[in-house]
């Protein structure tokens, strides 16, 4: 039986505290109107009642960061030549990533499988990903813009959690989902557990029926890929957008990268960063071609990928962990659950039209 | 590869050959013997080079490993790399992150015919192609090789073009797309210059690169000259930046042209969505 502790409300700041010693800590906090991970400082506290604003994707897949180092050495005995000198920057901080979301955990699990077990690993992520734990907070009830339950998942759902915490009465019912989440539960600031297991229960209970009945998403890789090359229908689905990009950085699932230099003449670094696929530029080849001139080209690339693509290469798993964010941060309301929906339900309408 | 995919092995430009006016070829060793020593790729198979401080693109390793004695890369001037890459001269360092992508279906196509098609820059990866079915020469039945640019100066390997109408085992044909003065070789588009030569698709293959206008019609071609989806293969261009299937940026639907690519048949080209 998986190790279950409890901690007291008020006792919580103490054990960021405790965590912070061995860890780095994120934790979610009040910035102006948004609620931002950020490392963890007692003086500012944690706000976990609301998910966060933008998921901590940083933690694991910093939003820039330096690949390598290189710098031009030069050649005393023969001033003509330059020699290279290119040294990679592998990360060595850990986190603990206090206070996400069972759908914020889940969404790494859609970067391992392209970023750990592809054909090649990235050195990178890998070693971020190994250093950093996750304690992670279930939602006692869905907003109106999760979906969580539509994408095989829940608002318990420990799937990349190494510490599930379960709101009960007074504080937090903990349970430990992986061996090293097991490991952070040992600290004296924790008390048993077994006595708030059926309350935790009934709060996981609870929130699975505020989800509402999930839609079935079976048939969107197909359905997506059968709408594909109708144009008109993509430029009625992104007659609103505006390309601003909000969706993807704020996307839990989102890992698309773009990969620049940056000199200062004699040494320079090269560096990853985040990168967006609603951009215009995002596929533009040196040769002018664009293979996604418009922004109903990017949309239906960016849907397509995450309910279609990846799952076909993966399992059947959707690249989407239903956070809900793209559709709250919209500037302009567009909802990726209808543009699936609307695919799914694409060949009915046309014929219902017929 | 090392451990880390995005830390290049640091090489030394051997050579710069002039090949036209905005294209350079640089031949390059890789400085660590025993990385050099492991290095193996395949015909058809990219790297990427890196201009330090400027970032990195995608090419094509056009030598062929029938060959060792150098990597070499064709580079056409576009854009901030190819212009850096295009000031380098030899003895500069430069970082090589290779072999990227998938090959050419060598093994599958011996015994057959074999028909390059090329236009341009697009040369350059049938010319690994070419190198590695001549020197393995009876593996492979007749080989027809069609290339054209737009004008003389144009055409890159110029040096090794001679050679190429020599040999008794390779039927070339050169094209330019209008009359140039001293020019003794066809004039016209590629593709109709393709239906004249009329090359058999009988238990054959055609290779074909170039700018995508000219892959179209190519294909129209071929298809008039019998030769079905399977039977021709090209190889793609596209912005690709980590080159190893994860940055995101290269897919046509679930198919990653760095990882899965750059070569494909056109059978399997129309599988997928229709992106390019």
């Amino acid at each position: 039986m998986a190790q279950v502790k409890f901690i007291k409300k008020d006792n919580v700041s103490a054990w960021l505290e405790e965590l912070g010693q061995k860890h780095e800590v994120l934790a979610p906090r009040f910035e102006g109107d948004s609620i931002i991970f950020r490392p963890y400082d007692a003086s500012k506290g944690f706000f976990i009642e609301r998910e966060a604003t933008a998921p901590p994707k940083k933690a694991i897949f910093p939003q820039s960061e330096t690949l390598l180092k290189f710098s031009n050495i030069k050649d005393l005995e023969n001033p003509e030549k330059v020699a290279l000198d290119v040294k990679e920057n592998l990360p060595d901080s850990s986190w603990v990533v206090f206070g996400g979301r069972p759908c914020d955990a889940r969404g790494f699990t859609m970067f391992d499988r392209v970023y750990l077990n592809g054909k090649h690993v990235d050195a990178y992520y890998k070693a971020r990903r190994e250093n950093t734990f996750f304690i992670t907070l279930a939602c006692e009830k869905g907003e109106t813009t999760c979906f969580c339950n539509w994408v095989g998942s829940g608002p318990s759902d420990p799937t990349g959690s190494d510490v599930l915490m379960v709101p009960v009465e007074g504080g937090f019912f903990l349970e430990a989902v992986s061996d090293r989440g097991a490991s952070l539960l040992d600290s004296s600031l924790l008390e048993d557990g077994d006595s708030k297991q059926a309350e935790a229960d009934k709060v996981k209970v609870e929130a699975d029926k505020s989800m509402g009945e999930a839609q079935d998403l079976s048939k969107a890789p197909e359905k997506l890929l059968a709408v594909f090359d109708n144009m008109e229908h993509w430029e009625e689905m992104s007659a609103k957008c505006l390309s601003c990009g909000a969706c993807t950085y704020l996307c839990p699932t989102c890992y698309c990268f773009n990969i620049t230099d940056e000199s200062d003449g004699i040494s320079g670094t090269r560096i990853r960063s985040w990168d967006n696929c609603m951009s215009s530029m995002f596929t533009m080849e040196a040769s002018g071609h664009n293979p996604r001139p418009t922004k109903a080209h990017r949309l239906k690339n960016r849907v397509g990928h995450k309910f279609s693509y990846y799952p076909d290469l993966h399992d059947g798993v959707i690249s989407c962990c239903g956070c809900g964010r793209c559709i709250k941060s919209c500037p302009v309301g567009v909802d990726i659950r209808q543009l699936v929906l609307s695919a799914i339900a694409y060949e009915a309408k046309e014929a219902a039209n017929d | 590869m090392t451990s880390n995919p995005y830390l290049p092995a640091m090489a030394t430009i051997q050579e710069v050959i002039e090949e036209t006016p905005n294209i350079k070829t640089f031949r390059v060793t890789l400085n660590n013997p025993e990385i050099k020593k492991n290095f193996s790729f395949e015909p058809g198979q990219v790297g990427q080079l890196s201009a330090f401080g400027i970032g990195e693109a995608t090419f094509v390793i056009n030598s062929t490993p029938t060959r060792m004695d150098y990597l070499q890369f064709s580079v056409m001037r576009t854009g901030e790399v190819t212009s850096k890459l295009h000031t380098l001269s030899a003895g500069d360092q430069i970082g090589v992150r290779a072999p990227l992508g998938n090959c050419f279906p060598y093994e599958a196509m011996k015994g057959k015919d074999i028909v390059f098609v090329g236009g341009g820059i697009g040369m350059a990866p049938l010319r690994t192609l070419l190198y590695y079915m001549l020197d393995n020469r009876d593996d492979y039945g007749k080989i027809t090789l069609l290339y054209g640019a737009r004008s003389p100066v144009d055409m890159a390997f110029s040096y090794e073009l001679p050679e190429w109408m020599e040999r008794d085992d390779l039927d070339t044909h050169l094209t330019i797309d209008s009359e140039y003065e001293g020019w003794e070789h066809n004039v016209g588009l590629i593709p109709n210059v393709l239906l004249d030569i009329n090359p058999p698709s009988k238990n054959a293959f055609a290779v074909t690169c170039g700018p995508p206008i000219m892959i179209k019609f190519t294909v129209q071609a071929l298809a008039k000259l019998g030769f079905k989806d399977d039977q021709i293969i090209t190889t793609l261009e596209k912005r690709m930046k980590c080159g190893i299937g994860i940055c995101g940026r290269c897919n046509i639907g679930g198919s990653y042209v760095c990882q899965d690519g750059p070569v494909y048949t056109y059978e399997q080209l129309k599988q997928l969505p229709n992106e390019m």
